[in-house]
């Protein structure tokens, strides 16, 4: 059982790793932040695959800790992207 | 080959794959998101390793902290002064690319050339466990054998944000950092912001308490808090206290005023600076950490919001 | 009983499998940020579920079974929110140029 789990996490990593191929070729930013968020799902996966293999405490406390924050680089982008009209908004509301 | 070395040379093979992508991505937000990857892939690494505490600080600061400060910074270069993007001279780059190999050897060849087996004090760290009356061999290096380190990396963290706090124009100091709050917060921002901070929150508060004994800690347990006050200023549902708050300027020392405190007081009790008396060193170390992670929850956000921006409110 | 929950376990995880394939397929070979969008954000949601269902079994405990649960949970919520945002760039992005 502990090859086959450890063997899926191959997988998973393998098939993620080749969504990478949108990070490198774009052609948008979305695109990039797609692949990253894709590669997020997938780590945290073959984390909880992992660690259910090889029993290293802890290890699912990771998988939590990513799951928690994995919206967190989307939400930067989409703030960081969006800018132009949440100050023509703002602007609004003080005239 | 067995199944599980198969997994680790793919993973090594994967991860060193996307660093080299990275440093030779030619755009700043490509790169940014490859560096995020790169986190990601980090903390499976350090699992596979058997570092735990590492694993868990990489996925909390590398997804959380340093992910939404590279996005943002790669965001705000893009309309930057062209300048930045002018090729450096080269001679230049052959002394850059010169120098960088020399590190890249160097490293190499001293784990390369490491006795075999490594010297290591693990030993000694995990056989004097009993005196802290930890069960986490790494909180009891942080906290407890190399505690001055530990403590001076928290003055560090402080000092970071009075640096980032001294680049605020004139007229905005006493203002609030970061860019105004949006008008009207996106709804499913604002619901993610919403659900996630009590869950998050349980979380840290678990990670910090489970350090003791197990992988976690404070700096783990505060990244994650950090991040949870940050989820709710991104969504704009509240607004980072103004740069002269007390009470934010004694949260932000309060983990490294307690640690001296405590430091201090271990000359007259226990005969030594940061010397915790025998019998009462686990919960004199928990007493320092619950202030610790409230220091980091504070000083990370602050860190990644930037000096202030706006003119303080009357 | 053990042998059935082995059974379960492996079906699970080889049909998660199944859909982080279809996840990455979905974003290597749509034709639109969109359509690309609509795949990830569903497929590999799915793949973690089943993936956190056949693990349920060898989790061990309460504690262990509430944090696998809760993993996916918070990963639901944050590709949901996600496919939100970034679907909300592209379309302004769509009608800006």
């Amino acid at each position: 059982m502990t090859g086959f789990l450890l063997s899926a996490a191959g997988f998973i990593l393998l098939t993620v790793a080749t969504g990478l191929v949108r990070i490198l070729r774009g052609p948008g930013d979305c695109d990039r932040m797609m692949a990253a968020q894709l590669l997020g799902t997938g780590a945290t996966a073959a984390l909880l695959l992992v660690a259910s293999a090889t029993g290293a405490p802890g290890a699912v406390d990771v998988a939590l800790g990513l799951a928690l924050l994995a919206a967190f680089a989307s939400v930067a982008f989409v703030n960081s992207a969006a800018p132009p009209e949440q100050n023509l908004n703002n602007e609004a509301g003080v005239e | 080959m067995t199944v599980v070395n198969a997994l680790d040379i793919g993973l090594a093979a994967l991860v060193l794959a996307l660093a080299a992508w990275t440093v030779a991505a030619r755009e700043a937000f490509a790169a940014a998101v490859g560096y995020v990857a790169y986190g990601l892939l980090l903390s499976l690494v350090w699992v596979r390793l058997f570092a735990v505490d590492v694993a868990l600080t990489e996925a909390a600061i590398g997804s959380g902290v340093t992910g939404v400060l590279l996005i943002r910074a790669a965001a705000r270069l893009r309309g930057a002064t062209p300048a930045l993007d002018e090729p450096l001279a080269p001679p230049l780059r052959f002394l850059a690319g010169v120098l960088c190999a020399m590190v890249a050897g160097a490293l190499a060849a001293t784990v390369l050339l490491m006795p075999d087996p490594a010297p290591t004090l693990a030993p000694q760290a995990v056989g004097n466990l009993p005196s802290t009356g930890l069960g986490n061999a790494v909180t009891a290096v942080l906290i407890s054998y190399r505690a001055f380190d530990t403590m001076l990396e928290k003055v560090v963290l402080v000092l970071a944000v009075v640096g980032v706090w001294s680049l605020a124009p004139d007229a905005c100091w006493g203002g609030s950092p970061g860019a105004p709050r949006p008008a009207r917060p996106e709804a499913a921002l604002a619901f993610l912001a919403q659900v996630l901070p009590p869950l998050g929150i349980v979380v840290g508060i678990h990670i910090f308490w489970v350090g003791a004994d197990e992988p976690g800690g404070a700096f783990q347990g505060g990244a994650i808090l950090a991040a949870m006050w940050m989820i709710t200023m991104m969504a704009g549902l509240t607004e980072a206290p103004p740069v002269s708050s007390t009470r934010l300027r004694l949260v932000l020392v309060s983990g490294p005023a307690v640690f001296l405190a405590i430091g201090l007081a271990g000359v007259v009790i226990a005969g030594g600076f940061l010397a915790y008396p025998s019998g009462s060193a686990k919960p004199l170390i928990l007493f320092i950490e619950a202030f610790m992670t409230l220091t980091i929850a504070a000083t990370l956000p602050m860190l990644v919001a930037g000096p202030p921006e706006q003119p303080p409110q009357p | 009983m053990s042998a059935a929950l082995d059974l379960l376990t492996i079906v699970a995880i080889l049909a998660g499998l199944f859909f982080f394939l279809a996840g990455t397929v979905g974003l290597l070979r749509f034709p639109d940020p969109l359509s690309r969008l609509h795949a990830l954000t569903k497929a590999d949601n799915l793949g973690l579920g089943l993936i956190v269902v056949g693990l349920l079994p060898r989790a061990g405990g309460l504690l262990g079974v509430l944090k696998l649960v809760a993993v996916w949970f918070l990963v639901l919520l944050a590709s949901a929110t996600v496919a939100q945002l970034i679907a909300g760039a592209i379309r302004r992005k769509g009608s800006s140029t």
